[in-house]
């Protein structure tokens, strides 16, 4: 039967995500649509401890660990030292977790995109600090329990929204972003692959379900991701050269659905989910104005 | 400092089948050769191979190649149970 993705694996086993790991995921796709000639960096997220301890790694692509706040500014450079050496035909990727994109790597972010340097720069959004231990971040969806936002005797649970990076980027009339999940991984490659073809800065935020995180069956990464599409709290969307286009699914979910599977929200109450509720459908009418406008 | 050339090894060599508590199995009377299981496997662990041997629901399938399950990476989480459409991948509880 044919293949619907790439056949070729840059991302070997032996890697040391959970299991059901959904940025584990991200990567493979990612990988496969970027193809070898590929340059990688990791700011600290689960990505840096993901691929092995030195020598040993699980990605057969160069890679490039920075500091927290510098994927943004690490890739500028690796692409001007690139040009500067004449490998125009070098692909430079930023593999970014939500706390190195949303909060501390904003700057870095803001800055190359605002640069225009030809670099693809990939938010994996887990919705927190997974990699050392549930923090909240920027982020986090409203809700959420996490170990900064601790539901008890008392319900101290996120009040605020989540933060939305790839408005930010359209804002700032990034040529290319988009917004992916590891439930569509044939949407993933070809908004990959239109990223590889457009000169200029690109922005993709991939949406990674984290079994640890978010207290769910690891075997319901893939479930939970497609059910965050269906039920439009994590909206598909595209925006190049300035024309913005939103992916309706064929077929819809109810936002119930989605939330019950995760036990970081089995503490909500009914007037909470009605919040919850509200707010997805006001951004999806947002949305859906912003394509029509 | 010497001049060390960067040195590369591979994590495939690694055994991480402790990590599970449960494994797929694979029931290929009912496996149609889809890769779906192949496509969503976050540890790379599904080989797709050539294997008229197998069993296929009917003899048009056995020349496809069919998904195999690499039992020293697979940490069993159970997406390829999940996903798979026709029910042919079954979680069997690891003995002790």
């Amino acid at each position: 039967m044919p293949l619907t993705i790439p056949r070729e694996e840059y991302m070997e086993q032996g890697h040391t995500a959970c299991a059901g790991c959904g940025a584990a995921l991200s990567m493979r796709y990612m990988l496969k649509a970027a193809g070898p000639k590929t340059a990688l960096a990791i700011p600290a997220c689960c990505w840096s401890v993901v691929p092995g301890e030195f020598p040993a790694t699980n990605l057969k692509v160069p890679l490039l660990y920075t500091p927290f706040a510098a994927a943004g500014a690490a890739i500028s450079g690796l692409r001007e030292g690139l040009d500067a050496q004449g490998k125009e035909d070098y692909n430079v990727f930023a593999f970014a977790g939500d706390g190195g994109t949303a909060d501390i790597g904003l700057q870095g972010l803001s800055a190359a995109m605002e640069r225009g340097h030809n670099v693809i720069y990939i938010m994996y959004d887990n919705e927190a600090y997974m990699n050392t231990g549930i923090q909240r971040s920027g982020s986090t969806p409203y809700g959420a329990w996490t170990t900064t936002t601790p539901v008890g005797m008392k319900r101290d649970f996120k009040k605020q929204n989540k933060k939305f990076v790839a408005d930010l980027m359209i804002a700032q009339n990034v040529p290319y972003v988009a917004t992916a999940t590891i439930g569509y991984p044939e949407d993933l490659e070809r908004k990959i692959s239109i990223a590889k073809s457009i000169k200029g800065p690109k922005f993709i935020q991939i949406l990674s379900p984290c079994p640890p995180g978010w207290y769910h069956n690891s075997a319901d990464t893939v479930k939970i991701s497609r059910l965050a599409v269906e039920s439009k709290v994590f909206p598909l969307y595209e925006f190049k050269n300035g024309k913005f286009s939103l992916f309706k699914p064929s077929k819809t979910a109810r936002l119930t659905d989605y939330l019950s599977l995760q036990g970081r929200f089995a503490h909500l109450k009914e007037d909470e989910i009605k919040v919850i509720e509200e707010s997805v459908n006001e951004r999806w009418s947002y949305l859906l104005k912003k394509e029509q406008s | 400092m010497p001049f060390l050339p960067i040195t590369y090894a591979s994590t495939s060599t690694k055994i991480l089948s402790s990590w599970r508590t449960s494994k797929p199995v694979i029931d290929y009377t009912k496996c149609t050769r889809c890769a779906i299981c192949w496509k969503f496997c976050p540890d790379v662990a599904i080989d797709l191979v050539v294997d008229s041997s197998l069993k296929s629901p009917n003899e048009k399938f056995s020349s496809l190649e069919a998904p195999s399950i690499d039992y020293d990476h697979c940490k069993g989480c159970g997406i390829c149970e999940t996903e798979c459409p026709f029910g042919a991948i079954e979680m069997v509880r690891e003995e002790e």
